[in-house]
């Protein structure tokens, strides 16, 4: 399976199994990974689960939709690599994937 | 929240109902009744549309023809597709009067909407919040210190009221001893005229400019600050695409009523409604008391239960299509939060109040996409802390009579709690 890193803002890592198929943020949710709460349970409409990709791996993590941008634009804390994480389906591809959580959703 | 400042010009007050939708043509069946919330007499109406007609066409109505979207995925589904349905001119089922309109961003579509929620979305953010919380819990602890013992008194004036309000001012850095008038505008900003609130339209109006008269004298203080602060006044008065809005006097007002109102009411019923619920379901509250970490939990299932706005409404703007049914441009179409969140294909025995259901927080109180609760956070917080603080001091909070519920389609709330506190 491939393994995903979540860093907290003060740096605690939690390295967890992503099962492909599935979103980044159902690995944050299945392993009880904290600041990511999911509210709408992955549907890219309440923004809580917000992450800040490793610039090493934006190219392989991908764009986010015109829906998933209307959302992170709301939050002035965005940054160029701010992705909301039910959007990313976990791959093969993103066995070592590291994301960092921010501080404003923990 | 938006136009809530406004009603058709024939409304009368009406204080009749059908308790049972059931004996009615399906094509008369209309929730958007004051009367049958102030009577918690709607639950059978959504249960009809949700089971016969979840996607209804009211023909006529107080606020006009208006579809009623019942059920959970699609209020979901509209909500989040604001290019289809959208929120520009009003978020209620009234009208705004023409002569007499509040522009607020919940009643924006992109790109406004955007820019000004950016703006003030800081004050209602994680970071301000874990700020604010000892000053909101030492508030807390003040009024539940001060509060009547070994007596009945109104839960709702004592506890509910006070606390939002206090709230509201530490959010707009407001002077503290004219708070009560943030209340009062609350109020004036939603009830219908003649419902005891305000008794005409014109009273309403001029309330209002007085609330606008006074936030423009903060407006001046706080814009000419070096250093601006955190609370709402100053993030408007310095943010960049907002710091002309004094130029735009009525979209100022406009802004600062959602933002009164929905700090206020929506926390306020959901305080009051969460000792309703424990009273009705005293397992649930022993349930409680045994592991009061089940708290944050509970407040997702308070506001769930609770809805504290029984909808919000759009207007399509385009031809458009839903649980089968063709929608024109230009229809209303009103989201009834209160019936989604009484679905039971989302939720199991939905009517229940259970302080551990494991996807409460699914609850779709404060919407979803981009228009979703800006200050959710704030209200969770509140209502966990008054909890907390509760189940250290009082055994019960015990319900001693029937509550007033307000007439109102869209802010579902009490006027009147009666309880009596048991000491641990």
């Amino acid at each position: 399976m491939p393994k995903i890193t979540f860093i907290e803002h003060d740096g605690t890592e939690h390295t967890v199994d992503g099962e492909v198929g599935l979103s980044v943020m159902r690995a944050a949710i299945d392993n009880l990974v904290p600041g990511i709460d999911a509210d709408c349970g992955g549907e890219c409409s309440c923004a809580t689960c917000h992450v800040y990709v490793d610039p090493s791996w934006m190219d392989k993590v991908g764009q986010p939709s015109d829906r998933e941008e209307s959302m992170l634009d709301l939050n002035p804390e965005r940054e160029s690599n701010s992705r909301l994480s039910c959007q990313i389906p976990v791959t093969e591809d993103l066995d070592g994937l590291k994301v960092t959580v921010p501080e404003f959703q923990m | 929240m938006s136009e809530a400042t406004n009603t058709q010009p024939e409304f009368q007050i009406q204080t009749e109902y059908v308790a049972d939708p059931y004996t009615l043509p399906l094509e008369d069946v209309n929730p958007a009744q004051g009367v049958l919330f102030q009577n918690d007499a709607h639950w059978p109406y959504f249960e009809r549309l949700r089971k016969e007609d979840p996607v209804h066409w009211s023909a006529e109505s107080e606020f006009g023809p208006y579809w009623s979207v019942t059920k959970y995925q699609d209020i979901k589904y509209v909500d989040m597709n604001h290019q289809i349905f959208s929120s520009e001119g009003g978020i209620t089922l009234a009208d705004q009067d023409e002569d007499f309109t509040l522009p607020m961003f919940i009643a924006m579509d992109p790109p406004k909407h955007d820019e000004q929620r950016k703006v003030v979305a800081p004050v209602a953010g994680p970071r301000n919040l874990a700020a604010l919380e000892p000053e909101i819990r030492q508030r807390v602890c003040n009024i539940l210190d001060d509060l009547p013992r070994g007596e009945e008194f109104n839960w709702v004036k004592h506890l509910s009221i006070e606390l939002t309000t206090q709230m509201l001012a530490t959010l707009f850095d407001f002077p503290f001893e004219d708070r009560y008038k943030l209340t009062r505008w609350s109020d004036v900003a939603t009830a219908p005229p003649g419902t005891g609130i305000v008794e005409s339209e014109e009273q309403r109006r001029a309330e209002l400019l007085e609330c606008l008269e006074y936030f423009t004298g903060l407006w001046h203080e706080r814009a000419k600050r070096d250093e601006p602060g955190n609370d709402l006044i100053s993030m408007l008065a310095h943010g960049g695409s907002t710091r002309d809005m004094l130029d735009r006097p009525m979209e100022y007002l406009g802004n600062l009523i959602l933002l009164i109102v929905g700090g206020n009411d929506t926390t306020r019923n959901s305080l009051t409604g969460g000792v309703l619920a424990l009273n009705q379901n005293p397992a649930e509250y022993d349930k409680l008391r045994q592991d009061p970490k089940l708290i944050p939990n509970m407040v997702a299932e308070i506001i769930r239960w609770q809805t504290p706005l029984a909808h919000m409404r759009r207007r399509a703007l385009v031809d458009t299509e839903l649980g089968g049914k063709q929608i024109k441009a230009g229809d209303k179409v009103c989201m009834w939060y209160v019936s989604g969140n009484r679905d039971p294909e989302m939720f199991d025995d939905p009517d229940a109040f259970v302080i551990d259901r494991p996807n409460a927080r699914s609850h779709i109180s404060f919407g979803f996409g981009i228009h979703r609760c800006m200050g959710n956070r704030v209200g969770e917080m509140q209502l966990r802390i008054v909890w907390e603080e509760l189940l250290k001091r009082f055994h019960k909070v015990e319900v001693t009579g029937e509550p007033e519920r307000v007439y109102s389609s869209f802010v579902k709330g009490y006027s009147e709690l009666p309880v009596r506190l048991i000491e641990n």
